[in-house]
């Protein structure tokens, strides 16, 4: 394959960087004296339409291919999911053009883009050195981003928390997939998958794979590799962390998927987590590492005050309920991953972009910070009601559906016997806990009054149309999922 | 037709939303006239399935859409109706028109209540006529956050407990619904939600044994079926009027529609090892129901519990599965819907928006059969109603009951009596207490003479009075579309077994 086919083949991630470049240039040259809002709507539409161009051109191309035996897949599947993030990311640019968190506009959004770039080299690849190439791009860039409002140390301290924990997950996954390449001579995962039959559980297989789940485990934010979680969302500025909590999301989920689903498929090694018929391998490790996340994000989410600390838990139980549908490996599954992480995703960028609107309009994101905003802006309140209701499972919202195909799926994984069935009462009881939780940030909006008599908050019209449109969004995922499954 | 009883509750939803704040009586207005819209069409409908049901070789349901929805798990947009839901439909649009009636005078945030309200109806009017089960659960979960603010907001003693318990049993509950709905989806391999098709496989004994308590549990919780009515008592008294009315008379009966509707028809062979179980808890609510009422201070409380008692004839008439057991049922989901919603109607709006107390013993001192003589008399005659005096829908409703039951648990049909009887000694008590007492007021009580009964209070009223005299003295009115509808190929677990 010839450089320049291969370059076809990279159009889309070739237009992002080149959009992150631009951006960066004419920030750096032409407007570092102007207006900061200036700035940030000038370069955010510049990413924009970058990622519309890559959008466009992933639609206009249909092709198959596989260059270099994995290391650049291109399938219907990865096409559709690379739009999604690209999407994710263009609705964070937009809601980040608001932000007042820095003067370093071009580099943001550079770093934003170049982000984006590495998720989407980590979903069209099949290999496990570009695995591991663009899941640092990702994640390094992602650090960056969380520490980028230098006013104020606490994104600092979480980014370096975020950094050290994910450099040592980096250093465990790469160990892992090394060993892999050991056990099994090849690196591209349906090789993997050939040299692997057959021979079993061996104990460096068993160290393998237990170190590529604690790699891919820290990336989604499962228990017990979770600890970075409520810091770095809590200390992030806002669209950093939004782009965390639903792109990386989407893109980690998706590998992590595959990876297991295509390497590790042999019964032998994928073991089972049926409730009476256990059997060693991966499935029981992820089951166990499902059950903890929603337990333990369930459960710690009821005490907080602080709304964003409220989100990251949430988002650890949510990780738990999308590892039900890694675990259950079959095609179904995969789908409603995708469409749980995709709505999510959605759903989560509209809730921090209401959560910095707040942070602006009362200077704090606590519980008691929310209290009267339906009277004080009822277009944004009413979209955080469909945000919320989403997250809690309430249809015909998305975010129902999404529970509802996951658990659809892992059930029937396994129709004869039902195995995965108790994973699914514990999914379906946790998600009742997590109404609670939800409610609470609802009770502040709508039913109780703030202390202090205050006027209304104006958000800005970019601000309201984003939020109305994610809301709405929400809203036509969940009465009409045909639409977003007929594309997996 | 009757697809539209949903669809304009929600449009009413929209419209709301839209209008002017600050404008309560056109809040009001549009809310009665967007309820009003929903009762006719259920009464449209009501005609329309009597008439289809008259044909020969009907299958005794009206099938009114079922289109493609989310063919990736067979789900489809499947709305029918048969006697069951239809009467169920007529009653949420009594219901639902007499409930604003009743919230005529609500000044704070009045068009977000009569908004959440609508929400609430559309959800509830949703369950009644889904055939698919997925969609029933989809609306069965709408209904559910409506009711937490309209508590949380617009509701009184300890209205934020009594709201997020409310929501959270109702959700637990459904959470139950959901496991039992996907094993039961995905064991009888059928590719599809509809009740029908799932009804049709013969699940094996050991997965009924559990799936059908489980469902049957997760919707009786919010039937207040005992030990899991708890709810009910704090979400009734900590709710406004129009949404205790809405909650025991509506909202309640959904729960025990799902019973009938999803857990008997699809696991009979578990109803049947369960059903002496489950007869013995409805008769345990029946007796506990009223004997804790007895006892009450708070006059709303002994309401909330006569509403857990009630609901106990309904559950046990579900259990007897005989035809007549089974429309007495139907019939006393009704009725009591009706009752309840006039007694809650009387305590919240006629007595507490004007005394501002419920306390058994402070109304005593007040003489209300002669400060508010309206109040008195419609409440004599919800008594006499809910005590099961002939001439009214419990006693139709009530007789039914014990007769289908005496066949299948004469022992249990017994108790009920003392049950009624322990009903009739609540009802008198209260009815005395509240105005009828003639003890002195203190002193430093004497109060100015209360506002007048006001004309929506008025209607309402005379609408649900009228209506449980109606069916009291024509019971064949509803009667006649309930038991054919046990003749449809969705009951035939039920002739089955004999």
């Amino acid at each position: 394959m010839s450089f320049l086919e291969l370059f076809q083949l990279a159009v889309p991630e070739t237009i992002i960087v080149v959009t992150a470049l631009l951006i960066l240039i004419v920030d750096v040259v032409s407007m570092r004296d102007l207006d900061l809002r200036f700035r940030f709507i000038i370069s955010g539409m510049i990413a924009c339409v970058g990622c519309v161009g890559a959008i466009a051109w992933i639609l206009i191309s249909h092709t198959h291919e596989n260059a270099f035996a994995g290391m650049l897949v291109i399938d219907p599947l990865t096409q559709f999911v690379k739009i999604g993030i690209l999407a994710l990311t263009a609705f964070t640019v937009l809601l980040s053009m608001d932000g007042d968190f820095t003067d370093h506009v071009g580099e943001y959004l550079a770093l934003i883009l170049l982000a984006t770039v590495g998720m989407m080299f980590l979903v069209s690849a099949e290999d496990l050195l570009m695995i591991f190439i663009a899941l640092e791009l990702t994640s390094l860039s992602l650090y960056i981003l969380t520490a980028f409002n230098k006013r104020d140390i606490k994104s600092a301290e979480a980014s370096l928390k975020y950094f050290l924990f994910g450099g040592m997950s980096a250093a465990f996954t790469l160990f892992g997939l090394s060993l892999v390449y050991g056990s099994s001579g090849s690196t591209n995962l349906p090789e993997i998958a050939t040299a692997l039959a057959g021979k079993g559980l061996d104990p460096l297989l068993i160290v393998a794979i237990v170190m590529i789940v604690i790699g891919f485990g820290f990336k989604v934010a499962a228990v017990p590799f979770h600890l970075w979680a409520p810091d770095a969302y809590q200390g992030a500025p806002t669209p950093s962390a939004a782009f965390i909590a639903s792109g990386s999301k989407v893109a980690s989920f998706f590998i992590f998927a595959k990876v297991m689903a295509m390497a590790f498929a042999d019964r032998e090694i994928a073991g089972s987590g049926a409730w009476h018929g256990y059997v060693a391998g991966w499935v029981p490790v992820v089951a166990i590492v499902a059950a903890l996340s929603m337990l333990l994000g369930n459960f710690v989410a009821i005490v907080q005050t602080s709304v964003r600390r409220l989100i990251a838990y949430s988002a650890i139980a949510h990780g738990g309920y999308m590892l039900l549908a890694v675990l259950a490996h079959t095609q179904q599954s995969l789908s409603a991953l995708i469409y749980y992480a995709l709505t999510y995703g959605l759903t989560t960028i509209g809730a921090f972009g209401v959560v910095a609107m707040v942070e602006r309009g009362t200077g704090g994101e606590k519980l008691t910070d929310f209290a009267g905003l339906s009277r004080r802006t009822p277009l944004v309140s009413f979209c955080m009601l469909i945000f919320m209701l989403s997250l809690a499972g309430i249809p015909p919202l998305a975010g129902f559906f999404g529970k509802f195909y996951v658990f659809s799926a892992a059930v029937n994984s396994d129709p004869s016997d039902l195995g995965l069935l108790w994973l699914v009462i514990l999914a379906v009881a946790t998600s009742a806990v997590s109404l609670y939780y939800y409610l609470q940030v609802l009770k502040q909006i709508y039913v109780t009054n703030p202390a202090t008599a205050t006027g209304p908050i104006k958000p800005s019209v970019l601000t309201q149309v984003v939020l109305a449109l994610l809301a709405a969004l929400v809203v036509f995922f969940g009465c009409f999922p045909g639409f977003l499954i007929h594309g997996l | 037709m009757l697809a539209w009883t949903i669809y304009i509750s929600f449009i009413g939803v929209l419209v709301l939303m839209l209008l002017p704040k600050g404008n309560a009586a056109l809040a009001r207005g549009v809310a009665l006239l967007f309820a009003l819209a929903g009762l006719g069409l259920g009464i449209g409908g009501f005609v329309q399935y009597k008439s289809a049901i008259a044909a020969p070789g009907s299958d005794k349901i009206l099938t009114i859409t079922n289109a493609d929805w989310i063919s990736a798990l067979g789900i489809h947009y499947h709305l029918a109706a048969d006697g069951i839901s239809i009467t169920l439909v007529l009653l949420t649009g009594l219901a639902a028109v007499a409930g604003i009636l009743f919230s005529w005078n609500i000044e704070n945030r009045t068009k977000e209540f009569f908004a959440f309200y609508l929400a609430l109806i559309g959800g509830v009017y949703g369950v009644f006529l889904s055939f698919d089960l997925f969609l029933l659960f989809v609306f069965y979960e709408i209904a559910i956050v409506p009711k937490y603010f309209i508590i949380a907001i617009w509701g009184s003693t300890r209205r934020e407990y009594g709201a997020m318990k409310l929501a959270l049993y109702s959700f637990i509950g459904s959470a139950m619904v959901l496991v039992g709905l996907i094993a039961a989806h995905v064991v009888s391999g059928a590719h599809s939600f509809e009740v029908g098709e799932l009804a049709k496989y013969s699940y094996s004994l050991n997965f009924q044994m559990w799936a059908f308590p489980l469902v049957f549990i997760g919707f009786a919780i919010l039937a207040g079926m005992w030990p899991f009515h708890t709810w009910a008592p704090t979400g009734h008294v900590a709710a406004p009027t129009a949404a205790s009315m809405l909650l025991a008379g509506v909202v309640m009966k959904l729960g025990a529609y799902g019973c009938l509707r999803v857990a008997m028809t699809l696991f009979p062979d578990g109803l049947a090892h369960w059903r002496t179980c489950f007869a013995v808890l409805a008769v345990v609510g029946i007796i506990y129901g009223a004997t804790v009422a007895l006892v009450q201070k708070d006059f709303k409380f002994v309401i909330g519990y006569s509403s857990v008692s009630h609901m106990g004839f309904v559950l046990l008439g579900l259990m007897t599965l005989n035809v007549i057991g089974l429309s007495g049922a139907v019939l006393q989901m009704f009725s009591h819907g009706v009752i309840a919603g006039l007694l809650f109607a009387v305590v919240g709006r006629m007595v507490y928006d004007r005394t501002h107390t419920r306390d058994l013993d402070d109304l005593q001192t007040m003489r209300l059969s002669k400060a508010i003589p309206f109040a008195a008399v419609t409440f004599v005659i919800a008594s006499m109603a809910s005590m099961g005096l002939p001439g009214f829908s419990g006693f139709a409703a009530e007789f039914q009951v014990i007769i289908g039951a005496w066949s299948a648990f004469p022992t249990l049909t017994i108790l009920t009596g003392i049950g009624i009887l322990i009903g009739v000694a609540y009802t008198l008590r209260v009815m005395q207490k509240a105005f009828f007492g003639d003890a002195d007021p203190k002193p430093d009580e004497i109060h100015e003479p209360f506002a007048p009964i006001t004309a929506p209070e008025r209607i309402g009223a005379v609408l649900l009075v009228g209506v449980s005299i109606l069916i009291g003295l024509w019971p064949r009115l509803l009667l006649d579309i309930i038991v054919p509808s046990f003749d449809s190929p969705l009951f035939d677990w039920l002739r089955r077994g004999k």
